[in-house]
């Protein structure tokens, strides 16, 4: 199935995102920052990327544009997290290339429905 | 990592988090003004409600959404962060911490008393909102107000740069076609000139009638990510559905395969006579389609529509055969054209009778169900390859034969709770039903996990009844084909579902008729596995004809692998029949010898490789003539003895050929190889 990368400070919401993606036959790798999360992502060239905004080392606002500069990665749906409902920030992320976003908090089924939604595999 | 329990992740997360929130909470006391501090307790807050809720702490992120509302005052720079409001917070972290390590006895007078304080500081400034906003609150408020409509017309513009930022719009029409039938037509307008297509850009738009009785904020839903990104407009399809005056109704009529062919027009543009007909076009098409999701057609009728074909193939056989023995190359071009529609006529017709096999495995879930409720043994059904398709009637006669087999493997197969844990399995057993394509054939398995066979007591048994001397050798497979004895059960007590004899020489009988087989194996406290081979259809083949002598024999295509050619030094081997195909040892039969085609083999020998599954057997004939499409007739009564045979067909020159029956030599081969190494052995 589809190679998901999750990039959150927060390891319980990488753990969420494991434990719900992972018996629904996805492949799930974990970043701790933005930084790391572009390493991942150029290395391990996810289907998916789940990311969250407020982050130490490279936010998520700066993770999207640094992936949308990637010309390997053309077209790679990125998701954010957002715990606000503001849409300022949802219009900012969007600018900035995200493909859509997941509110916090999130259940396990609404995360699944944004995956099967953006990947195809 | 992944067997980590996440709410004990998230609690170990909150316990960092909280000291953040402490340390930032006390050094604000310091330090009032410091814009830092302040962010860094918003985000530790922020964590703590975000997870809280995603792991079932309902009270921490209602909570913690309050105290949140009244730190986002702090953060805006609305209220000061006094003294009094820090132990404030103080307090209501204490209570988070209560809530998290100990919900059930902490005591919500505490929080609302909390709250009550802090809600001191957040009146004086505007009022924020109540409750914390959560997806569904906000998809029900979405929906509430939209009415409801027949359909719908979509008008779609996406952004050039969609593709880029990782949504597709095909995947989004896919999405729209999940509410309801679509009808999309592309506008093709903005697409430029080879050399100016940027490859990553949409230029395409879409009109879609999308016939559904969803609401609005479903589409919306489809859309939800890019809605900023797009031009979208929905009409109720009921709006542009106008009842057409009768004078018109013709005339919008005929042009209507025109409009067919042009692009939607859109609702505001188009003269009203166009929004008409597209919209009777429509209408119709919706009609059409509901017609062909009902057509009911007489299973004879397809049968004779086959034998049609059947006909036709033969025919068209005839005149390949004639066409290539000639010189004239038009003939060869129209005999070439009636091949090409003969064979997709022939794929058509029988594809109209093929049916996937999962309708008959959703059956089965109710009866294992309630199976394994009724004999209290815990089992876990799982099916594989739903899609395989076979013939309809085919998928008919296996219910019944189905429904034995699983009966047995449960009643018979899965051992009771105590001994399963006595020989170290796990409690619930497991029954696998699977579909799979192999070769020419469907294998329908049915697999249980369960005791096996018990060979002691079937040939107990056997003798009893006066089946087999006492004591005569027999292989244990052999032995166990005693299952399929009229009358025959082992079972010491006779329960309502299984163990009365009738069952599995009917199942048996049922699969032969359909020109399939039965095959059982089994490991002593492993388990069981019935394997059920079905042709995959039932009248007509892609054959590869071959000649052995005089005669002519057709061999199924889909079993043939590959054909090589009988090497000198093969021949030599003569004792061992094994082949060597690129390392690897492969067992032959002489088709001459099978045959009994008397005289001495021609010099130059091929061998056709064929496969059932994994066994790969090769079959030696004098010459391969080619691809055949071979129209099955079944062989007579009088042939049933015959083994090696599965049909016959006519060939284009009105000569017989003998379909070979695969599965049967491959068993032969195999049988006479491991005879051969006994013999060695010995």
């Amino acid at each position: 199935m589809a190679t998901v990368l999750t990039v959150d400070d927060s390891p319980s919401i990488r753990q969420m995102v494991k434990v719900t993606l992972e018996p629904a036959g996805h492949q799930v790798i974990e970043a701790g920052d933005g930084a790391q999360g572009l390493a991942k992502a150029q290395s391990s060239r996810p289907d998916l990327v789940i990311t969250d905004l407020n982050m130490p080392a490279m936010n998520g606002l700066e993770l999207i544009r640094a992936l949308r500069k990637e010309p390997a990665l053309t077209g790679l749906p990125i998701v954010f997290l957002t715990t606000e409902s503001n849409d300022a920030v949802k219009q900012e992320a969007k600018s900035a290339g995200a493909t859509g976003w997941i509110t916090k908090p999130f259940k396990p089924e609404q995360l699944l429905a944004v995956v099967g939604k953006l990947v195809r595999k | 990592m992944s067997a980590v329990d996440p709410t004990e992740v998230f609690r170990q997360e909150a316990a960092e988090l909280f000291e953040t929130l402490e340390g930032a909470l006390l050094d604000l006391c310091q330090r009032p003004d410091d814009r830092e501090l302040v962010d860094s307790a918003f985000r530790a807050l922020h964590t703590i409600k975000g997870s809280g809720a995603m792991f079932g702490f309902d009270k921490v992120a209602a909570f913690t959404h309050e105290f949140e509302t009244a730190f986002e005052l702090v953060r805006k720079g609305e209220i000061k962060p006094t003294q009094e409001l820090i132990s404030v917070a103080l307090a209501a972290k204490d209570y988070i911490r209560a809530l998290i390590e100990a919900p059930d006895s902490t005591d919500a007078i505490i929080g609302d008393a909390i709250l009550d304080d802090l809600k001191r500081f957040v009146v004086p400034a505007a009022q924020p909102s109540g409750a914390a906003p959560r997806m569904e609150e906000r998809a029900e408020s979405k929906t509430a107000p939209e009415q409801r409509s027949a359909g719908w017309q979509l008008h779609l513009e996406f952004d050039s740069q969609i593709l880029r930022n990782g949504s597709n719009p095909l995947d989004l029409l896919e999405d729209l076609a999940k509410l309801g039938p679509c009808f999309a037509v592309p506008n093709t307008d903005d697409v430029p000139l080879l050399d100016a297509i940027e490859p990553e850009d949409c230029y395409l738009k879409w009109d879609v009638t999308l016939s559904s009785d969803c609401d609005k904020a479903a589409i919306d839903d489809v859309f939800m990510f890019v809605l900023d990104e797009m031009k979208l407009v929905i009409t109720p399809l009921a709006q542009v559905e106008l009842p057409a005056p009768a004078p018109l109704l013709q005339e919008t009529i005929s042009e209507a395969p025109a409009v067919a062919l042009a692009p939607a027009p859109e609702p505001e543009v188009a003269a009203k006579p166009a929004a008409r007909a597209e919209a009777r076009r429509e209408e119709g098409k919706r009609s059409e389609e509901r017609g062909i999701a009902t057509v009911r057609v007489q299973a004879e009728r397809l049968d004779e529509l086959m034998d049609r074909v059947g006909e036709l193939v033969i025919a068209q056989a005839r005149l390949t055969q004639l066409a290539a023995s000639g010189s004239d190359l038009s003939i060869k071009m129209i005999a070439e054209e009636i091949e090409r529609l003969a064979a997709s006529l022939r794929d058509t017709t029988m594809g109209a009778r093929m049916v996937p096999i999962g309708s008959l495995f959703g059956r089965f879930r109710r009866l294992v169900h309630d199976l394994s409720r009724d004999l209290a043994k815990p089992v876990e059904f799982v099916t594989s390859g739903e899609d395989t398709e076979l013939d309809k009637t085919m998928i008919e006669c296996l219910a019944d034969p189905l429904v034995h087999l699983i009966r047995n493997a449960i009643d018979h197969g899965i051992e009771d709770s105590a001994k399963r844990a006595a020989a170290g399995k796990t409690e619930q057993g497991r029954i696998e039903l699977q579909a799979v394509h192999s070769g020419a054939q469907v294998l329908v398995t049915v697999r249980d996990n369960g005791g096996g066979l018990n060979t002691a007591r079937i040939r107990a048994k056997a003798e009893e009844q006066g089946l087999i001397a006492p004591g005569a050798a027999l292989s244990d497979n052999e032995i166990h084909q005693f299952l399929f004895h009229p009358g025959f059960s082992t079972a010491q007590t006779i329960s309502a579902l299984s163990g009365r004899g009738v069952g599995m020489d009917v199942v048996k009988r049922t699969i032969e008729n359909m020109r399939g087989s039965i095959d059982l194996s089994t490991k002593p406290g492993q388990g069981t596995t019935v394997t059920l081979r079905l042709p995959l259809t039932l009248a007509i083949i892609e054959g590869l004809l071959i000649r052995v002598g005089d005669g002519r024999c057709i061999i199924p295509l889909s079993a043939v692998e590959e054909c090589v050619e009988l090497t000198a030094e093969d021949q030599r081997s003569r004792g061992r029949n094994f082949l060597n195909v690129r390392g690897n040892l492969v067992p032959f039969l002489r088709l001459r010898e099978i045959l009994q085609v008397p005289g001495a083999p021609e010099t130059h020998q091929k061998t056709i490789i064929i496969s059932t599954g994994e066994t790969r057997v090769g079959l030696v004939a004098d010459q391969i003539i080619g691809n055949h499409q071979t129209v099955i007739k079944s062989l007579s009564k009088l042939h049933s003895d015959v083994t090696i045979f599965s049909g016959a067909t006519i060939l284009g020159d009105g000569t017989a050929a003998l379909i070979l029956d695969v599965a049967q030599l491959v068993a032969l081969a195999q049988a006479r190889s491991e005879k051969q190494q006994m013999n060695e052995a010995a």
